[in-house]
């Protein structure tokens, strides 16, 4: 289910280092808990961040979540696709649907991140 | 929490449960958009047995109901049901509910599961010795079936004449042989039934509906569904666009309103606020920019708070946001620009008409 080559938050983000840029996404437990999403809603290329500030929203049909950016540093690239098609992120979690591409500040961060096998018995956890 | 007897069905069906109004009832099964399209475009069917079901009979039941509504139920004929309220004093609703008449003297009232406890206060409160009011709510199962192809999933189960049965008539017939109210009236907005049956035939039929539904493509739908599909159609869900500080001509329900029936309980409040005018009006609102107006978020124009929404949802038809809000009549034609405060933002949005949707257009 969750995939092995990157790591994941306690607010159930994803993120994959590459060198000197991070891929941020959210969950498939996220995007489950959240239902049918309909508008994703995302920083300006250029902008930079603390740790754990909110970067974007997304908004289900039910509710809506922030999105926390795990690591500091700076917006390089964003995912114009969920504009248009916002429902990849239920479809497409770890995938297509990746929310933003941030150059880190600094070193990669491993500080609470967790392994694909430590974030499935988190949510494990969380929903029993 | 209270249960349905449909309970088990919903867990087997994949539904996620939540609490309504001390209910423990399904939100969704799939997908909220899945099964609102399912109903727009083909029959759904959802459990509402939290729903209230009284009986009110008597020589003095048509009297005392209505002096206690504000519609016409002298002129509502045996096998008609109408949409109502139960009356405050202050001319506000106590609850909004449907009124089956059944005989000469004797009615079938059905209410919201939140305020069935003191509508029964009431309606008990204020009959005389003619009048019989009982509480029939856990005798009764209810499910409705809504869509296009409602009539005939719901034909598979009768050989009742429902066909003939025309928008608010119903027939007290039997599905599977067992005894039923059978009416076409719903609160999607489409054409549909709703089948009151007793508690211990609810799982057959909600079986023999899925069974027979399955070639008409036919899915169970949850409350996420009902709230869209109801909010399309404009229609007040109590708690949300009506209270006990609201009036049925605030919230646009002046077609409900006969004031020229003679006497009932807030006429003369309704009366003056006719000739008066309205110091709020329910308005229809789209959201122009891109995000979602949800129930409690200030409606600003100018600088000025000037309401609040009632209900705001994203529209799976629409595929927009849309939603209803009280606003000053000034501000209520059709076309004002107003505002919506969402979190750290404002929206743009717009006054439009409602219906937001009417079906076969």
């Amino acid at each position: 289910m969750y995939p092995t080559d990157r790591q994941y938050s306690k607010d159930h983000e994803w993120i994959q280092v590459e060198g000197d840029v991070c891929t941020v996404g959210i969950t498939h437990y996220a995007q489950e808990e959240l239902g049918e999403v309909v508008f994703v809603e995302l920083p300006e290329v250029g902008q930079s961040y603390d740790a754990n500030e909110e970067i974007g929203t997304i908004e289900s049909v039910k509710a809506v979540a922030e999105v926390f950016t795990p690591v500091a540093g700076e917006i390089v690239e964003v995912n114009g696709a969920l504009e248009t098609e916002p429902e990849l992120v239920n479809g497409d979690p770890h995938g297509g649907a990746w929310l933003v591409k941030m150059k880190v500040a600094g070193d990669a961060p491993t500080e609470g991140l967790m392994t694909a096998a430590e974030y499935q018995a988190f949510v494990e956890g969380e929903s029993s | 929490m209270r249960r349905t007897p449909l309970y088990e069905c919903h867990l087997r069906a994949g539904a996620r449960m939540v609490d309504f109004a001390g209910w423990e009832l399904p939100v969704q099964y799939t997908g909220v958009i899945e099964e609102h399209r399912a109903v727009r475009e083909r029959v759904g069917v959802f459990d509402v047995s939290h729903m209230g079901e009284f009986r009110v009979y008597g020589p003095g039941a048509e009297e005392f109901l209505q002096r206690n509504t504000p519609n016409n139920v002298v002129r509502l004929k045996k096998g008609r049901a109408h949409y109502s309220g139960l009356m405050t004093e202050r001319g506000t609703y106590v609850d909004d509910l449907l009124i089956y008449r059944r005989t000469e003297s004797e009615f079938l009232l059905v209410v919201n599961a939140a305020n069935r406890a003191r509508d029964l206060a009431t309606l008990e409160e204020r009959a005389g010795e003619t009048v019989h009011v009982e509480d029939r709510s856990d005798d009764y199962a209810l499910l409705a079936v809504q869509g296009p192809r409602a009539e005939s999933v719901v034909a598979e189960l009768t050989a009742d004449p429902i066909a003939d049965l025309r928008y608010y008539g119903f027939l007290e017939g039997e599905l599977l042989g067992a005894s039923a109210l059978i009416s076409r009236t719903g609160y999607t907005g489409e054409d549909g039934f709703e089948l009151y049956v007793a508690a211990e035939q609810a799982e057959a039929i909600w079986e023999a509906l899925l069974a027979a539904g399955a070639t008409e493509g036919l899915v169970p739908a949850g409350l996420g569904a009902r709230d869209t599909l109801r909010l399309e159609a404009s229609m007040a869900l109590y708690g949300h666009e009506l209270d006990d500080q609201t009036t049925p001509l605030e919230a646009g329900l002046g077609w409900v309103v006969k004031l020229k029936k003679g006497d009932f309980i807030g006429r003369e409040v309704l009366a003056a606020q006719k000739e008066q005018g309205l110091d709020k009006q329910l308005v229809g609102f789209e959201v122009v920019e891109r995000g979602i107006a949800r129930e409690g978020h200030e409606v600003l124009a100018g600088d000025q708070v000037v309401g609040t929404v009632t209900s705001g949802v994203w529209s799976p038809t629409l595929e927009k946001a849309i939603g209803m809000a009280y606003l000053p009549p000034a501000l209520a034609g059709v076309g004002t620009e107003i505002e919506i405060r969402v979190r750290k933002r404002q929206l743009a949005a717009r006054v439009v008409e409602m219906p937001f949707y009417r079906r076969g257009e």
